[in-house]
């Protein structure tokens, strides 16, 4: 089976911000992502998901390289300054390209 | 002391001492969950044995005093406290909106005291959520194109607390004392259990303050105390002036000095990014409600049955 690469662009910032985020994703072209539940510590202190307003999440969204630094650098110049925010991207292996 | 204070200092002590305790979020959830319900539920079945129409005048003044709050807090914070314009405005909304779990607490309060209200209050929680936080947005932005005044509706009108507050009351309402009698088992009779386990988790969570307090100091915690103090005496003479009964001023009172640390937080995260939540989650939830909850009530019932003597000579 063919395997191609794409990017794995994870972010990992405040539940609070959830639903504006997915907005986002959706008029910046991202045709898929996954939402968990995350804990962890960081410049702004120790997200323990206590309860809401201290509970982060962690999104995950395989795309291809140009739309993942398109997302990330959007969400840099809307949501760095204000909230805590961490992003990175990663090359992945995927099969069934088309779906990326 | 009531017993469900005492749940409450047991997961503050906990907390303090760094005891693995902590109860799964699914059931915090639920608690809470359970407790907007129950709470809107004994609304609405009091409402059904009254005309509603009669409360617009009260619910209209409820609705000034949530505006009125924030302007009295927010001119101490900038110019004693400190803060900037954003961090001022976001502490003042939080303290002119109410806690849920504070009115349990005095709930529970007056039943161990025998002491009767006027259980309808609850619709006055639904409307005290907003006004703040509206307030709390134009002191921080004025009243400008770019706040996103629709995710913000949508934020507090459907957020858990009003969605589930507002429903109680429409099913208790629509359903009447009668209706409600087979549910009374599972939401009135174990509403004190369930406000018991709830306050063990929010001594817990109240305990994890205890850092951000130690860094943002002396002001915050004076502050966390002097202004519920203060709305009380506010909130007990509005309940006064409005002919409630003893137990009715006692619960005004709570609602005035009780400080949102759900609702708002959500609301101003949203609406005014750049306040800082941190300080206003640890003198809401560090400093305000555990005062509230350990002597606040106490203190608010003393208060009214003060004013109620000196008005009744």
């Amino acid at each position: 089976m063919a395997v191609e690469m794409r990017k794995l662009l994870t972010v990992i910032t405040e539940a609070s911000i959830e639903r504006q985020l997915i907005k986002d994703f959706q008029q910046w072209g991202v045709t898929g992502y996954t939402i968990t539940d995350a804990r962890g510590k960081g410049s702004r202190g120790v997200r323990d998901a206590g309860w809401d307003v201290s509970a982060n999440i962690r999104i995950e969204i395989v795309c291809n390289d140009a739309l993942a630094h398109q997302v990330a650098d959007n969400m840099r110049k809307k949501y760095y300054d204000n909230y805590a925010m961490i992003t990175y991207i990663a090359d992945v292996e995927v099969m069934r390209s088309e779906k990326f | 002391m009531d017993p469900v204070v005492l749940f409450f200092i047991l997961g503050l002590a906990a907390g303090l001492a760094k005891a693995e305790i902590r109860l799964p979020g699914a059931i915090y959830e639920f608690l809470s969950a359970v407790l907007l319900l129950t709470i809107g539920l004994k609304g609405g079945v009091e409402l059904a044995k009254q005309d509603v129409l009669t409360l617009a005048p009260q619910v209209l003044l409820v609705i000034l005093m949530g505006v009125a709050l924030p302007f009295v807090a927010y001119p101490v914070l900038r110019a004693i406290g400190r803060f900037s314009r954003a961090d001022s405005a976001s502490i003042a909304a939080h303290y002119g909106s109410v806690s849920v779990a504070t009115y349990a607490v005095a709930v529970a309060y007056l039943f161990s005291h025998d002491i009767v209200y006027e259980e309808y209050m609850a619709v006055f929680m639904v409307v005290l959520e907003m006004p703040a936080i509206v307030v709390g947005v134009m002191i921080a932005k004025g009243i400008s194109k770019q706040t996103q005044w629709g995710a913000l509706c949508h934020e507090v009108f459907l957020g858990k607390s009003i969605v589930l507050l507002v429903g109680g009351l429409f099913v208790g309402w629509i359903a009447g004392p009668e209706g409600m009698q087979p549910l009374k088992p599972f939401f009135f009779d174990l509403f004190k259990g369930v406000l018991a386990l709830f306050l063990l988790e929010m001594g817990l969570i109240a305990a994890s303050q205890v850092a951000s307090l130690k860094r943002y100091g002396v002001f915050l915690i004076a502050f966390g105390i002097l202004m519920p103090l203060f709305s009380s005496v506010v909130g007990a003479l509005l309940g006064l002036w409005m002919g409630l009964s003893l137990g009715g001023i006692v619960i005004m009172a709570t609602m005035a000095a009780s400080a949102s640390y759900i609702a708002v937080p959500a609301a101003m995260r949203i609406s005014i990014p750049e306040a800082n939540p941190t300080l206003s989650l640890a003198a809401s939830l560090g400093v305000t409600f555990p005062f509230n909850v350990i002597i606040g009530i106490s203190l608010y019932h003393q208060l009214a049955e003060f004013l109620l003597s000196r008005g009744a000579s």
